[in-house]
């Protein structure tokens, strides 16, 4: 019998078969239509391509699309402070939630209730909510158009903090009493056990960490006032508003923007899939 | 045996108090302060060049809430809200239940429909202006979604955030699937349940909490929406594309902190209801689990 949840491929008609491979192609076609496109506006020369009436296949190509897309578009340096900002909030945000997912998990301390409902609460407090007084500290610091002004907010992460608490929550009772009878003191007990064992979740959470703050867009394009600051993704807004004649640049950026996450996508897709569907799905 | 175990409270609670520390300061700093400060700039109007400033009171608040900024950005973001979720979802439901099935090769449609979490807004929104940039996007001509047009400017935007959080739906919505037990549907296809029954009546309620998350999700990405904007038309045309956080973020110099404190504040309590919700039905699948 067949059943079209999961049911065996060997037990499903031909027809039926061929049906759903007809479906899922459609499918496919739908969705990478968009980035098709805009590998086929990247490769054209744009007057030529307009003249010719948009065509879905490049016109007078330029091969040297994306190498010009460095030069004039200066994507170098835009990549570069991408990444240094990606690097910092990935390993702070690991070195502060493990920090405090130990506490929450492990340690007995006053008020933790509420300390962990203070944590929990900056949940509800998105960086739009906050950015104009953010903006305004970051001014009076001076960290406008700076390292410390582009990472600052993101240091800590309650998402993580929880995440990797509830996988220390799950270290069986037996392997913390023989740690402790092998006189393991807290920091080795975290160095050596609880971080191991939980490698899977903070694995995942490295991931979302850095697949987020690789996208991040409100906040940068709040703090940077000169070009020279821009991140990747706010740069992809005064690349795509030049002249028209040039904007072939800006959408071979726009590709080279996602290479990083699709090579996440590609090579950590487990981490990324569990990370995303934390809290959507239990089990 | 009381003062020992008290004693070694106190010691755990320096040793957490070290380890919370961090992340206390950045939350503090860069949350809640923020909180304090939205309330304090909203109740004080700002000069110029924000060097002097004067009190000008709660009223301030009512004025600005039932104002013409706050009402018109509110309602510029629930259409946005309306235009992307429910599409978005209903795809993400209809990638998920035909990637959901044992066939040769299904791993590389699977990776396909999820391959959008690549994009981020901002590269979402240049991959839209190749498509409906009214200049040179290739939909130029469509009138439905036309960016020039203030009356459908923002459905134009709307689908790229669609196509954006296509990735993440599917992928969300495939993981709730596999969480259906096999011999469920096999009993109910036994039954004499049919395929669309069966989708309906068994399928749908088991993965309405996973929906019911993603809903919640979706909602907040679309409350929080300026990339799009921003890059594709500029809060244009007319300002019919002008979301709540849009106003917020253009009222960063000093003579319109104050109202745009106030609206902050504003999107804020729509947020804490979302999410509040979001809470309520976690706190009850995490008992119903256990």
């Amino acid at each position: 019998m067949a059943t079209d949840h999961g049911g065996a491929d060997a037990l499903l008609a031909p027809w039926k078969r061929a049906l759903w491979y007809l479906v899922l192609t459609s499918l496919s076609i739908l969705v990478l239509f968009p980035v098709y496109m805009t590998l086929v506006r990247a490769l054209s020369t744009p007057a030529a391509y307009v003249r010719e009436g948009q065509p879905l296949y490049p016109v007078a190509v330029q091969s040297d699309v994306f190498a010009r897309a460095f030069d004039l578009g200066n994507l170098g340096p835009k990549l570069l402070i991408s990444a240094v900002v990606t690097i910092v909030i990935v390993a702070a945000q690991l070195a502060t939630a493990l920090l405090a997912a130990y506490a929450f998990a492990f340690l007995d301390f006053f008020a933790k209730r509420v300390v962990f409902a203070v944590f929990m609460a900056t949940l509800m407090l998105p960086i739009e909510v906050t950015l104009i007084p953010n903006v305004q500290t970051i001014r009076s610091l001076g960290w406008i158009d700076s390292y410390p002004g582009l990472v600052a907010p993101f240091l800590a992460t309650a998402f993580g903090t929880f995440l990797i608490r509830q996988g220390f929550l799950g270290i069986p009772r037996d392997l913390r009493d023989a740690a402790q009878l092998d006189g393991f003191g807290h920091l080795a007990f975290l160095r050596r056990v609880a971080i191991p064992v939980t490698r899977p979740i903070i694995a995942s959470f490295a991931v979302i960490s850095f697949l987020s703050a690789w996208n991040q867009y409100t906040w940068p394009r709040a703090v940077v006032t000169e070009s020279r600051w821009e991140t990747i993704q706010i740069g992809l807004k005064s690349l795509t508003s030049s002249t028209v004649d040039q904007n072939n640049i800006g959408f071979a950026a726009a590709i080279i923007a996602a290479i990083p996450v699709l090579l996440l996508l590609i090579f950590l897709q487990r981490q990324l899939i569990r990370g995303l569907t934390a809290g959507a799905v239990k089990g | 045996m009381t003062t020992l175990g008290s004693r070694r409270r106190l010691r755990e609670s320096a040793l957490a108090a070290l380890f919370l520390l961090p992340s206390l300061a950045i939350f503090v700093s860069f949350f809640f302060y923020p909180l304090y400060r939205l309330v304090y700039l909203g109740l004080h109007q700002q000069n110029r060049t924000g060097s002097a400033e004067r009190y000008v009171g709660w009223s301030r608040f009512g004025d600005v809430l039932t104002g013409e900024q706050f009402t018109q950005g509110l309602k510029i973001s629930s259409t946005y809200v309306l235009y992307t979720v429910p599409l978005g979802l209903a795809l993400g439901i209809l990638l998920a239940v035909a990637a959901h099935r044992r066939l040769r090769g299904i791993k590389i449609f699977q990776t396909i429909f999820a391959s959008t979490i690549a994009s981020s807004v901002a590269v979402a929104s240049v991959v839209f202006l190749v498509l409906i940039n009214p200049q040179v996007g290739y939909f130029s001509n469509v009138g439905f979604f036309s960016l020039s047009n203030p009356d459908t400017a923002l459905r134009g935007v709307a689908l790229s955030s669609v196509w954006q959080n296509l990735g993440l739906t599917f992928v969300i919505v495939l993981a709730g699937l596999q969480t259906v037990p096999e011999e469920l549907m096999e009993a109910a296809t036994l039954d004499g349940f049919g395929p669309i029954r069966r989708f309906f009546r068994v399928t749908l309620p088991l993965i309405s909490p996973t929906l019911l998350f993603l809903v919640v999700v979706l909602v907040i990405f679309a409350l929080q929406a300026f990339a799009q904007v921003d890059i594709l038309t500029s809060g244009g045309p007319a300002e019919a594309t002008q979301t709540l956080v849009f106003k917020i973020f253009n009222s960063r110099e000093p003579l319109a902190q104050s109202s745009g404190s106030i609206m902050a504040i504003g999107l804020f309590v729509v947020t804490l209801v979302v999410t509040a919700f979001q809470f309520v039905l976690l706190n009850r699948r995490v008992h119903y689990g256990d």
